[in-house]
């Protein structure tokens, strides 16, 4: 059988489908920091604690109320998103004109106090959460056994990421969202009631980190610790994506995951590191990033 | 005169060094014992806080004392970091007279704190951790190793499935000591007894996704996939296989290191079939069902084989003092060496020179779920592995108390 670079086809195609699926969870968490960055100036340091606590809210809900997957998918992410919307009219609303160190500090607080009084009461040895019985199983695709839940979990990040740039890109709400980006002054001079918009826009992109909690919750341990193993690769991601940028986020999102993914195979020793390297190369070359827009 | 008061001076501290080693009995009048644990991290649900609740119920069964002198413990976190390990215990047995140390998870913060404990002449009873090389090049003569060890797990594991025609494996083992240890023991195994090594892959500590590895496992080709990892790294590995269908596809898998909770955790779907070595199981014989039962109502939760040992560990400490009727470390040690373990964990185990505990371990296969009667029926015992062959012989030891070494 021919070999690419001496690795038999098939493992390469597997594990560059493996990179996708590893894409797709960074691709909806570099989404939600790029957007709530672009429209709040905020460094969402909180990102890995909201993203744990929809899949806590999934696995409580299912513990205690029978609540089940397809049901926690979309109520996860809106009760996330109301404890996001609180924190932004409480605390984060009195940060925008300052420095943005200190809305980093803030969320990275908030993130410690979530994730510290979780592992007291959950310890971090993790919960199970089972997946749900219509996405069980999996096809032989020839070249690798691809787990439906896996497939179903590239086939809804996409769809929500596409969803989100088509939102902001084509419609008339996110219009008014990137003008409030450029210039929230103006926008608020033509009535638009920029407030409102800004605690959406928090709310939403929160949401978009507990909708990625539960999309991982049957596949990794739902644990206290889960988000800020995750936080930091998907900060990167969104340097090199660049700062603010909406498509810049997926496109690299998914990118890093396939590089990720080549990596386990040459070198797995290094598949930890692989994206800081390619972080510092990008920063090197250009510095606002692979999508951002030179200052 | 000056000199004649610093002579002074030292002649009253040597007469009170002299009388205090004169009397020999237990000193401070109080046995005071300091269970050092991962009580929050990766490892704490096999020792923790259950391993601190074993050890207080061995010193309720003395009723608190022994010989009228008040047993004491203290506990503490090392985080699974040999720094604050080491120096928790320097600080313990400097400040705080403690006189023995028990509990003990990673390997690595067990050979620092063994240090302290030998310069410091007092005792550690080791029963969480797993490398050999704690009784062979790190033995000392203050410590026990007491429940398992890699050894143990490579010969009791490795030579079973290699018996049943496992005869090519993949390894997937954690990168750091214990993982490299691990895979060398079981390696030697797999080839002593006609297998062979086809490939393997060697991940970071606290690996969030095992499928890229599980993958490269299955394409290997290889009859077995050996788990050189432990605590959430094995657990996330077996979750990954089961979706991937490693054992569906015919492949087996190897777990080298499971505990009680591991199984009970991940659930029998998902374990079914999985061929481990234990050095204890709660529902082999009436004594240890009773002791795992009290244990149960005391935490909700059926033992480990650590949590189990800690208990037996320190009893068989405290029964050492009682006998001697002193907590110096020499005579203690040498009392424990001297005196056959006989309770609900082991029958005949006895201490050797280089510390290592030598017990039967057990060759166990977790059930199928229509074969379990309840939420904690878990293993089946296939079968007994003999003291003498589960541990690693003298004659091949590297430790500087066998002699002739």
């Amino acid at each position: 059988m021919a070999e690419l670079l001496g690795f038999p086809p098939q493992v390469l195609f597997g594990q560059l489908l493996i990179g996708l699926i590893n894409g797709s969870f960074y691709a909806l968490l570099s989404l939600g920091l790029a957007i709530i960055f672009g429209l709040l100036n905020i460094i969402n340091f909180a990102h890995g604690a909201q993203y744990m606590l929809g899949a806590f809210v999934a696995w409580l809900g299912l513990k205690f109320l029978g609540v089940n997957y397809w049901v926690a998918l979309v109520l996860a992410p809106l009760v996330v998103a109301a404890i996001g919307i609180a924190i932004e009219k409480t605390m984060l609303r009195r940060l925008y004109k300052e420095d943005h160190l200190y809305g980093l500090l803030l969320t990275f607080g908030l993130a410690l106090i979530i994730e510290g009084s979780f592992i007291h009461f959950f310890g971090v040895s993790g919960q199970p959460y089972s997946v749900p019985a219509a996405l069980q199983g999996g096809n032989n695709l020839g070249f690798m056994f691809l787990p439906t839940y896996r497939a179903w979990i590239i086939v809804a990040s996409l769809v929500i990421c596409f969803g989100t740039w088509y939102m902001i890109e084509r419609t008339k709400l996110g219009a008014y969202l990137r003008a409030g980006t450029e210039n929230p002054q103006l926008l608020q001079a033509f009535g638009i009631n920029v407030p409102l918009l800004i605690t959406l826009t928090y709310g939403y992109g929160v949401a978009l980190a507990a909708f990625a909690g539960v999309l991982a919750a049957p596949i990794y341990s739902v644990s206290p610790v889960m988000g800020s193993n995750l936080l930091i690769v998907v900060f990167a991601v969104v340097v090199i994506g660049g700062m603010g940028s909406i498509s810049g986020a997926i496109v690299t999102g998914l990118m890093m995951g396939l590089i990720e993914g080549l990596t386990k195979v040459f070198y797995p020793e290094a598949s930890t590191t692989v994206i800081f390297l390619v972080m510092i190369i990008v920063l090197l070359v250009r510095p606002a990033g692979l999508f951002g827009k030179e200052a | 005169m000056k000199m004649l008061k610093k002579l002074m001076c030292s002649a009253i501290v040597s007469a009170m060094a002299a009388s205090t080693a004169a009397q020999a009995d237990i000193s401070d009048n109080e046995i005071r014992i300091g269970y050092l644990a991962d009580m929050s991290g990766t490892y704490s649900a096999l020792a923790g806080p259950g391993g601190l609740e074993a050890a207080k119920m061995a010193i309720e069964d003395f009723g608190g004392k022994v010989n009228g002198k008040k047993i004491t413990i203290v506990s503490a976190d090392d985080q699974n970091k040999p720094d604050i390990g080491a120096n928790k215990v320097r600080q313990w047995i400097d400040v705080d007279k403690v006189d023995m140390v028990a509990g003990m998870v990673s390997s690595a913060v067990t050979i620092a704190v063994n240090k302290v404990v030998e310069a410091k002449d007092k005792v550690s009873l080791v029963s969480g951790s797993a490398s050999s090389s704690i009784t062979n090049q790190f033995c000392t003569a203050n410590s026990v190793h007491y429940v398992y060890d890699t050894y143990a797990l490579a010969h009791g594991t490795g030579e079973a499935v290699v018996r049943e025609g496992g005869d090519s494996w993949f390894f997937l083992t954690a990168d750091y000591a214990f993982g490299h240890a691990m895979e060398s023991d079981v390696t030697e195994v797999v080839k002593e007894s006609g297998g062979k090594v086809v490939g393997g892959v060697r991940h970071p500590l606290a690996t969030n996704d095992f499928s890229s590895f599980i993958l490269q496992a299955q394409a290997s080709g290889a009859k077995i996939v050996g788990l050189a990892n432990a605590g959430a790294d094995t657990t996330n590995s077996l979750k990954t296989a089961k979706e991937f269908g490693v054992v569906q596809a015919g492949q087996k898998i190897a777990g080298l290191l499971i505990f009680l909770n591991d199984v009970h955790s991940l659930g029998l779907e998902t374990t079914q079939g999985l061929q481990l070595t234990t050095g204890f199981y709660w529902d082999r014989t009436p004594e240890t069902r009773a002791w795992s039962k009290r244990y149960f109502d005391r935490t909700g939760k059926m033992p480990t084989m650590v949590q189990a040992g800690i208990y037996s560990s320190v009893t068989h400490y405290l029964s050492a003092v009682k006998a001697s009727n002193s907590d110096a470390s020499s005579a203690v040690m040498a009392q424990m060496k001297k005196t056959p373990i006989n309770d609900f964990f082991a029958e005949n185990g006895r201490i050797r020179e280089d510390g290592r505990m030598i017990h039967d371990m057990y060759l166990a296969e977790v059930k199928k779920p229509s074969e379990s009667t309840g939420e904690w029926d878990l293993y089946k015992i296939l079968r007994t592995i003999p003291a003498d062959k589960a541990f690693r012989p003298l004659a091949e030891s590297k430790c500087k108390l066998v002699a002739g070494r």
